[in-house]
């Protein structure tokens, strides 16, 4: 039964991409909706990035410090140990899975309480493909956009492992600054950005079909946020391991 | 003109729609009525394509919709204007926004023409002023004045109204139905209203059709009702004391010959 139900929503899932990517009804309009998207679902998640990844590098920092105690492993290891940390997964892996916390539920929510109100049906009856015009600039901006906060996500953390050697004394500064420099290896850069293009479709594709296939009224608009969350957070640890495996090998 | 022939729509093992036969004219307000369950907003979603039928034919001026491809069906939609229950406003966009919404998806316009046309819209549903609004920001008569703007931006040669007067007081339903009905035939519409509301019916009735347990009970004009002898359309038509007296005064007058 768990079997038919997931093979029978992955079958939903495709004919809902089919129909997401086909050619928007009006070009202008898909513009319009993408930047709208981008200021939506990007720009107002910096802050929410920046917080985070401040106090995700000082604590990355501080626990580097605390667990290499050996006199024989040198101190710029911290600096080194918190930015493979912070590129390799931190960047990347967790700040997708928050992003599907807070950008999966918005979208889930908005297109769930269009279908619930109507909205949808009001396009399609305009002759809309709602699937389209609404989920395609989402889908499109977040995928598009996502290195951005990767690559803020990756220069937050590094700066707040920077600050708390500057506030406590773990570490000097020039130690740490000297660590995140040494052994540098580009591709790892590189592995997070593609990594996260992966991420950001998973989040805004499976957030809009949830939301799009609500039925009911505000409490199933509420469990299809949370099913999405689920589903996106379980997708991307298993892309994670299987991008990690094909990309690092 | 909207021809319904011998519409039969089943979900799963219950047939909901037992072989439907109906027209709705233009310029004509034509009310579809029935009890909760009788399948009537069934029969509307399959009018607008929402749904497919089993079996029949839906014919729109003679094009059966029903055999439509997909792309044939977008055309027919670019005539249908639809007015939702909850009015189904777009949540993002002005009360201008909303009506400029299908001129901006259909019409090759320019901004000043698509700015005008909404105006003439937004005045002709006596909403002037609210054009900055924002569908949170107004009434529930309001809101639904606003979708019927937005379902006439495109002059629709169709026009769908599902429960129009729902959850409105009652003279705010009295003017939504003097509207919808002025609107009908000043541009000559198919006008097809889904109600339940027994001002709408005795007050813009034009072409009623009753539909009970999914089959066509009975059809008529407002005034047929007082004298029809259906006893499912009674029941339901004069369920209340009120509308029981309305009809006894109004046989009483035609005895008398007024």
């Amino acid at each position: 039964m768990l079997l038919q139900n997931t093979l029978n929503n992955f079958g939903t899932y495709c004919l809902f991409i089919w129909r997401v990517f086909s050619q928007p009804d009006k070009w202008s309009e898909f513009f319009r909706r993408y930047i709208s998207e981008v200021v939506k679902l990007v720009i107002d998640s910096i802050p929410l990035v920046i917080v985070i990844s401040l106090f995700i590098g000082a604590v990355c920092t501080i626990q580097m410090k605390l667990n290499i105690m050996s006199p024989l492993i040198p101190m710029y290891t911290v600096g080194l140990a918190t930015r493979e940390i912070i590129l390799l997964e931190f960047s990347s892996s967790i700040l997708c899975l928050i992003l599907a916390g807070k950008v999966g539920s918005s979208i889930t929510s908005e297109i769930g309480t269009m279908r619930v109100t109507e909205q949808i049906d009001a396009l399609e009856i305009m002759g809309i493909n709602s699937a389209n015009f609404l989920v395609l600039p989402k889908i499109v901006a977040f995928v598009t956009f996502i290195p951005v906060l990767v690559v803020i996500c990756m220069a937050t953390s590094l700066y707040g492992g920077y600050l708390i050697t500057i506030l406590t004394s773990i570490v000097s500064p020039e130690t740490y600054l000297y660590g995140i420099q040494t052994l540098f290896n580009e591709w790892y850069v590189w592995y997070a950005l593609i990594k996260s293009l992966f991420f950001a479709f998973v989040i805004s594709s499976v957030a809009s079909y949830f939301g799009y296939h609500v039925t009911g009224g505000a409490l199933q608009v509420g469990k299809a946020s949370t099913n999405a969350v689920v589903t996106s957070s379980i997708l991307i640890l298993l892309l994670d391991v299987i991008l990690t495996n094909i990309m690092l090998q | 003109m909207i021809e319904v022939k011998n519409v039969i729509k089943s979900f799963e093992d219950k047939t909901v729609l037992k072989g439907i036969s109906a027209k709705f004219y233009d310029g004509k307000t034509n009310l579809i009525i029935g009890q909760s369950g009788s399948g009537k907003t069934v029969l509307v979603k399959n009018l607008v394509g929402l749904l497919k039928p089993d079996s029949g034919e839906i014919l729109y001026d003679g094009r059966d919709i029903t055999k439509m491809s997909p792309g044939q069906m977008k055309e027919i939609r670019k005539e249908i204007g639809m007015l939702f229950q909850g009015s189904a406003l777009f949540d993002s966009e002005t009360v201008e926004g909303n009506v400029m919404f299908p001129l901006k998806m259909f019409s090759d316009m320019s901004y000043a023409e698509m700015k005008e046309r909404a105006e003439f819209c937004i005045h002709r549903v006596n909403l002037d002023g609210a054009n900055k609004k924002y569908p949170s920001e107004i009434s529930g008569g309001m809101q639904k004045r606003v979708a019927i703007a937005r379902a006439i931006a495109l002059n629709p040669k169709y026009l769908f109204c599902d429960e129009p007067n729902s959850g409105l007081d009652p003279e705010t339903s009295i003017l939504i139905d003097e509207l919808l009905s002025d609107i009908t035939h000043e541009y000559g519409i198919t006008t097809i209203i889904n109600t339940h509301d027994m001002n709408s019916v005795l007050g813009i009735g034009e072409n009623i059709i009753f539909i009970n347990k999914g089959n066509l009970e009975w059809r008529g004009t407002s005034k047929d009702v007082f004298i029809s002898d259906n006893k499912e359309l009674n029941d339901f038509v004069f369920a209340t004391n009120l509308f029981k007296n309305a009809k006894s005064y109004m046989l009483q007058e035609l005895k008398n010959g007024k």
